[in-house]
């Protein structure tokens, strides 16, 4: 049963989000189409996976001719925090959401998504999650459409500096996070130091940079895990 | 072949969420875990960040002035796209210099 009130106000918070997505996925389109795949595949990608770090990580496995293992397991590293955001949802998902309804909802939890959801002050409907995702998927899936077209038509310097814009964002996720906490700001040079060493070290630039990017993740996290551990749960970071 | 890439990505991306929803919806207790949980998303966007960024422009010198633009924009709690619309500013004019020297 759809509620059209609840829908709509999902429609309405889930604009912003949108209008983000739109051109993050913008540089993304272009990335793909540098990478040597079709606006199509990248359009699909975009559709079905609705994540920038995530899809980043991919088609620079894709571009290298990573196995499938290896594919398989990036994507578990890096959108693994999103099972901690689909254990919160689902606490705060009204009585009435059905299991063929919470399997649609799963589709797009993505951080801004999740973000909003959590910050609605009461339970939430699956009209209104619906409305929610659809504006955000569409923007997402349509600019790295639109990305990927305006990419050929662009002169290079433009393409250039376009080329920084996902890396940005993730700056932009990073350093306020570093700059309020020092464990943070020590998993995250931990890893940049190691990601450098599969980068420059002679020895182990014969690694992917998905194995590459896992392997530095995931001992950065554990390193920083051990040396401060945190007090409670580790939610409201989205 | 791509196309399979496309659907592995999709398929553990989308089992990722939605296992936690529908089956798995208890609450982790394990504190190593949350932890390390906690500290995943920051240890994975600076991996690839660092060193990928600077090769992603046509210099590594444009590609620096677009990093220590995002950084000093993110550091004074900027947003993501000012920071976003920021570093490709800077790879911008720093190229435009570059070329002029």
């Amino acid at each position: 049963m759809m509620n059209i009130q609840e829908f709509r106000k999902g429609l309405g918070d889930g604009v912003p989000i949108a209008a983000g997505y739109l051109s993050v996925s913008f540089s993304f389109g272009i990335m793909v189409l540098n990478g040597g795949l079709s606006i199509f595949q990248g359009a699909l990608m975009s559709l079905t996976n609705m994540t920038s770090a995530g899809q980043f990580a991919g088609l620079q496995v894709i571009i290298a001719g990573g196995t499938l293992l290896e594919m398989a397991l990036t994507q578990l590293i890096i959108n693994l925090r999103y099972a901690l955001m689909s254990l919160s949802l689902s606490q705060k998902l009204s009585e009435g959401v059905t299991f063929r309804q919470r399997l649609v909802i799963a589709f797009a939890n993505t951080d801004e998504i999740f973000a909003a959801a959590m910050s609605r002050g009461k339970s939430l409907t699956f009209s209104y999650m619906i409305g929610l995702q659809l504006l955000p998927i569409l923007g997402w899936t349509s600019g790295t459409m639109l990305g990927a077209a305006a990419s050929g038509l662009m002169p290079p310097v433009l393409g250039s500096a376009l080329n920084v814009a996902l890396y940005g964002m993730f700056i932009a996720v990073v350093t306020p996070a570093a700059r309020r906490s020092r464990p943070v700001l020590f998993a995250a040079a931990l890893a940049a130091a190691l990601s450098c060493l599969f980068y420059y070290v002679p020895a182990l630039k014969s690694v992917s940079s998905g194995t590459a990017i896992i392997l530095a993740t995931v001992a950065a996290s554990a390193a920083a895990a051990v040396l401060f551990p945190i007090k409670e749960e580790g939610g409201g970071e989205a | 072949m791509i196309y399979v890439y496309i659907a592995v990505m999709a398929g553990v991306t989308y089992l990722i969420r939605a296992v936690p929803l529908t089956v798995f919806r208890k609450k982790i207790e394990n504190r190593f875990v949350q932890s390390f949980l906690y500290y995943v998303p920051y240890a994975c966007l600076t991996a690839m960040t660092v060193p990928g960024i600077f090769y992603a422009t046509r210099s590594p010198i444009s590609a620096a002035a677009g990093a220590a633009a995002a950084v000093a924009l993110a550091f004074r709690g900027k947003g993501l796209l000012t920071v976003a619309a920021g570093a490709c500013a800077a790879v911008f004019l720093a190229e435009q210099i570059l070329i002029c020297l």
